[in-house]
């Protein structure tokens, strides 16, 4: 039994400093009772012979300099089993749900080692996640980590609640197991997020682990981790697909924050730690596919930019990490299209190992850049149109102007519950691009147009079905 | 028999011990586990030393080992084709010993130690030879002859014993007369730069299958570039790109604190990919360095250095060498975190006052050169830059454009158009300009450099009546003007944009580059010509070859295509009126 100390000689933020102990690792693990028995745990982060400095996760109210510290001498480790599954667990790994503690068939040490980036897989199946500024202009593959970028307000949750329900593999009979990491978000949020799991009856393939706004802030920093050790577990021991939900960033990133600023680090941009793009990749690089296992992460870290602005620090370190990000956008969410994505800032990286023949079809690529080229263009428009009225728009401007709302009302418009195929978004696109005149289907092979524009494939349909003679 | 010393300190990849006798850049290692580590700073009694591997458990007390030199890269044959992390450990090996995940405190050489090559004596008995001179050759790859030198310190002599046959790379393949005997294994210090006789001036193009770079920005054989831009407008598609389709004989990507999926699809793709000009394997010509965003920092701060000190090893044996450092950003970031454990001053934005030194002591590394051997070889280099917000008034931008020679700065408003290259034609800039222009006269086209200077100047007045066009729209432009625009739109659509996914466009050779845009600006005077016979704007953009134009540079046999598009454009503006 390690030796426990009162020797707190001081107590700032989240921090306690210990003095006068035998030498202790960094990064172990600290349990901390508080005089009238609360248990704690915290987290060493600087070691010498003088002075040891923990972050107390559980936050240090109630804290005081007689309060007793034993260090571990291990560092943080998720118990794991396959009777994780299901279970409702708190923001540092704690039952939630009245259920009994997890009896681990392993330990992991939550600080996951990278993965060693010659074993990687290339991540190319494509997932069908039935939204279709998704699936037909922002492909996302089964390894990606693809975060939503939103404002407060907006409907992020429930484009990553309709992701979560509706994501498949075609053609395959499995579906994703979900870890849902909630970081500060409101408990209103949070049951939104744990009614729907239980319509779907995705909580009988679910972990989730909540740290609420009410919990202490610098848990957050945990949570991700302990979810994300949860997800390798499940991917790369039980082989499952994984989709690893988290939201939001931003309050993990405050967290940083506040860390940094009760050790008088530093500061760099806008007082966000130095280091916090390795913090972040750390979390985000967790997601793949490991050659010759059979399971892989998929992550979808939700975060809210901080005035909507994107250059905002965490979300452009995360930009810088993530292999694209999706947009939710204001004016789109005003107009009442749901999901208000904007596909112009939006971009998924993987796509292009994801679509094409043999993934969803050989098509996918033009059709996308052709819609996409003239959206971009139509809203462009739409300002000139502003000014100089649209009168005074020449003809092919008027039609491309068009084009922009009518893609927006049918291509980026559905259901909160309409799953369409890969097929269905991609004949959507053939329609509106078909009110077009086929001369402006520049990026658009012929031998593409000739297949499935719906002119030709209603004829080409008409020859099929008509009686042979 | 080196010190021992102790931790006293340690938070995160930085730890303090007492009692070493280490110089300032030697290796240590740390603790029980004998973690990989550097000494970074001395004072006092105290060592300052960075860990290269993750310090979880390690405690006051444990020991501090000195290995009695500083981190050094193992140079020779088998460094091709190899993925290492930043301290040029071997991945594969390390996945061997530790599986999916890196472990720590594994010891891997550079180069397999056992491995047998057959050397190929290229000097004989009773010879004279100095450092970096050539004394042998290893067929290291199909096409790769890998060059035994007589390392740069060493003093060189007269070859007493040399033998032909199979060695691996410890055992002695010659002897010289005063007993000192060569292997092919060197070792050298990264952080220090390896000797050349002297550099020499920058006068040929580095072709790079662009058409934005070789066309307007090109970079020299032995130039140093930096690419820009915020997140996702295509730094790292660009490098990938270059480090395929350039004129280089060897390749080394540094992969500096980014994205490990992106390392898995270049190991997925190189080894299949052939290159055009060899018909091999791009892989075969390629040494890759990964330590992705979540690997150690201060092995990520080591790697830019363990990939120059290859580069710099090959452009010894007379190659012309590419270096590419994805992101520099993350590398000056490593820096500043490091500092910033150090307690030093901050500069600029966090980041420690000697990043522009570092920086420059880095492209520094560059050039053509004449090497010791005799002979040249050159390394030129291309740092991606990674601006908070895109913003590039931020310190490492601008202490690289002080720097570097060549600036193709990436705009997210292309890429928002989908524009690739997003490089931005009016802000980007090559100072290599000057000094190339002779050569692309004499070895492609006498008009090359009056073509590029017209092109530009179209789409600097394009720049101009855009302002205006977003004000009043674009017909209540004259009738000129309205050309013009349309004529930038088809340099900028059919020559700048080129896509690294397409098959063909995906590099383009010199004359394609010069035939493509001389088309264009053929068009151009046939437009112009026929505006001044009154023929409206309205007919001069509707002729079908101008769309044919656009379908060119698709073409693998481009010529018959562009030809067929030529003859079709006279005939119809001859009978435009
Ligand atoms: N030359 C190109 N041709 C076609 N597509 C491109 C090109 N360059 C970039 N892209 C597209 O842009 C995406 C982002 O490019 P890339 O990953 O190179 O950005 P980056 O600048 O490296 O971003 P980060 O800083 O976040 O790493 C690619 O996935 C690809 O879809
Ligand atoms: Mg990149």
């Amino acid at each position: 039994m390690a030796k426990e100390y009162k020797t707190i000689n001081e107590i700032a933020g989240p921090l306690i400093f210990v003095e006068k102990t035998e030498p202790v690792g960094y990064g172990e693990l600290v349990e901390i009772r508080t005089a009238s028995g609360e248990a704690k745990r915290g987290q060493v982060l600087d070691t010498s012979d003088e002075i040891v400095v923990v972050q107390v996760f559980e936050g240090t109210g109630g804290l005081s300099k007689e309060s007793a510290v034993r260090f571990t001498g291990d560092v943080i480790k998720m118990p794991l089993s396959p009777s994780i599954i299901g279970r409702v667990l708190s923001g540092s790994g704690r039952p939630r749900d009245g259920g009994p503690a997890i009896v681990p068939d392993v330990e992991r040490e939550i600080i996951g080692a990278a993965i060693n980036p010659a074993q990687r897989a290339k991540p190319r199946a494509f997932i069908q996640t039935g939204i279709s500024t998704i699936d037909g202009t922002n492909t996302l593959v089964r390894g990606q980590k693809l975060p939503i970028f939103s404002g407060s307000g907006l409907p992020h949750n429930d484009v990553a609640l309709q992701i979560a329900r509706q994501a498949k593999v075609l053609g395959e009979a499995e579906s994703f197991a979900v870890i849902f990491c909630a970081m500060g978000i409101t408990n209103e949020e949070a049951q939104h997020f744990m009614a729907d799991f239980e319509r779907t009856g995705a909580l009988e393939r679910a972990v989730i682990f909540l740290n609420l706004a009410d919990d202490p802030a610098v848990e957050r920093l945990l949570t991700p981790k302990l979810g994300l050790t949860t997800a390798e577990y499940l991917a790369f021991d039980l082989d499952m697909h994984v989709l690893v939900i988290y939201t939001d960033i931003t309050n993990y990133a405050e967290s940083l924050r506040q860390m940094g600023a009760a050790r008088e680090e530093v500061p760099g941009r806008r007082g966000y730690p130095g280091y916090m793009y390795t913090d972040l990749a750390t979390n985000y690089e967790r997601a793949g596919i490991i050659k010759g296992k059979k399971g892989s992460i998929t992550q979808f870290p939700i975060l809210t930019m901080p005035g909507d602005d994107i250059t905002h620090p965490i979300p452009d370190l995360s930009g810088y990490i993530t292999e694209g990000q999706m947009i939710v956008s204001r004016e789109l969410h005003r107009k009442g299209i749901y999901p208000p994505i904007d596909i112009r800032p939006s971009l998924s990286r993987l796509m292009n190992s994801g679509i094409g023949k043999g993934h969803t079809r050989e098509d996918h690529r033009a059709v996308s850049d052709q819609l996409y080229a003239y959206y971009a263009e139509g809203v462009d428009l739409r300002g000139l149109a502003a000014i100089v009225g649209k009168a005074a728009l020449s003809e092919r401007d008027t039609m491309i102007l068009e084009f922009a709302d009518r893609f927006e009302k049918r291509f980026v418009n559905q259901g909160r519950d309409e799953d369409r195929s890969i097929f269905e978004t991609l004949q959507i696109g053939w329609e509106l691009l078909a009110e077009l005149p086929e001369a402006m289907l520049t990026r658009i092979d012929d031998k593409y147009i000739k297949a499935y524009h719906p002119k030709y494939a209603s004829a080409a349909k008409a020859e099929a079905e008509a009686p042979k003679k | 028999m080196e010190a021992v010393g102790r931790v006293k300190r340690i938070a995160g990849p930085v730890a303090h011990a007492t009692g070493l006798k280490a110089n300032m850049y030697d290796l240590v290692l740390v603790g029980e586990e004998g973690l990989m580590s550097e000494v970074i700073g001395i004072s006092g009694n105290k060592h300052i030393i960075q860990v290269y591997e993750d310090t979880s458990g390690v405690k006051p007390g444990e020991p501090v080992k000195e290995t009695g030199g500083p981190l050094m890269a193992q140079l020779g044959p088998g460094i091709l084709t190899t993925i290492y992390d930043g301290i040029q450990r071997p991945l594969p090996l390390l996945a061997e010993r530790s599986g999916d995940f890196v472990s720590r405190g594994i010891f891997v050489d550079g180069i397999d130690h056992k491995k047998k090559w057959e050397f190929m004596p290229t000097v004989k008995k009773g010879d004279v030879v100095k450092p970096g001179q050539t004394i042998g050759t290893v067929q290291e790859q199909l096409l790769i002859k890998h060059k035994i030198m007589v390392p740069p310190r060493h003093k060189g002599g007269t070859v007493k014993e040399i033998h032909s046959g199979n060695f691996n790379v410890e055992e002695t393949v010659c002897i010289l007369e005063d007993g000192s005997k060569l292997v092919m294994l060197q070792k050298w210090p990264v952080r220090v730069p390896r000797p050349v006789v002297k550099k020499l001036p920058p006068t040929i193009p580095l072709r790079s299958g662009q058409r934005v770079i070789d066309g307007f920005f090109p970079l020299a054989k032995g130039g140093t570039a930096a690419i820009p831009g915020g997140f996702g407008t295509g730094k790292t598609v660009m490098q990938q790109t270059l480090s395929k389709f350039a004129e280089v004989d060897v390749v080394i990507f540094v992969g500096c604190g980014e994205r490990g999926n992106e390392m898995a699809d270049l190991l997925h793709e190189f080894p299949e990919l052939i290159d055009p000009k060899t018909g091999r394997p791009l892989m075969e010509r390629s040494i890759v360095y990964a330590n992705t965003s979540n690997m150690p920092v201060a092995a990520r701060e080591a790697s830019v250095y363990t990939g120059m000190t290859t580069a710099e090893y090959y452009r010894d044996m007379g190659y012309d060498t590419m270096m590419t450092a994805d992101s520099t950003s993350r590398w000056a970031e490593a820096m500043r975190e490091l500092a910033s454990r150090l307690e030093e001053m901050p500069g600029e934005e966090g980041y420690p006052a000697y990043l522009s030194a570092r920086l420059a002591d880095f492209y520094e590394r560059s050039g053509r050169a004449e090497i010791l051997g005799g002979g040249e070889g050159s390394i030129s280099i291309i740092g991606a830059v990674s601006p908070p917000g895109g913003d590039f008034t931020e310190p490492v931008t601008q202490g690289t454009l002080r720097i570097v020679k060549v600036f193709w700065g990436l705009d997210t408003k292309l890429t928002q158009r989908r524009h690739f290259p997003s490089i931005n034609w009016l802000e980007s800039y090559s100072l290599y300009d000057k000094d190339l222009e002779p050569w692309f006269t004499e070895n492609v086209h006498p008009d090359w450099n009056k073509n590029k200077r017209r092109a530009m100047a179209i789409l600097q007045e394009n720049a101009e009546l855009e302002e205006i066009v977003m004000l009043v729209g674009s017909d209540a432009l004259p009738e000129e003007q309205q050309l013009t625009l349309e004529v930038a739109r088809m340099i900028i659509n059919y020559w700048l944009a080129q896509s690294a996914f397409h098959p063909v466009d995906c590099t383009c050779s010199f004359k394609k580059q010069f035939d493509l845009l001389a088309a264009t600006l053929k068009y151009r005077d046939y437009a112009f010509d026929a505006l001044q016979r009154g023929v409206s704007v309205e007919q001069i953009t509707s002729v079908p070859s101008k769309d044919a134009l656009a379908k060119v540079k698709l073409e693998e046999d481009y010529e018959p295509v562009l030809q067929k598009a030529l003859d079709q454009m006279e005939s119809e503006f001859k009978v435009l009126r």
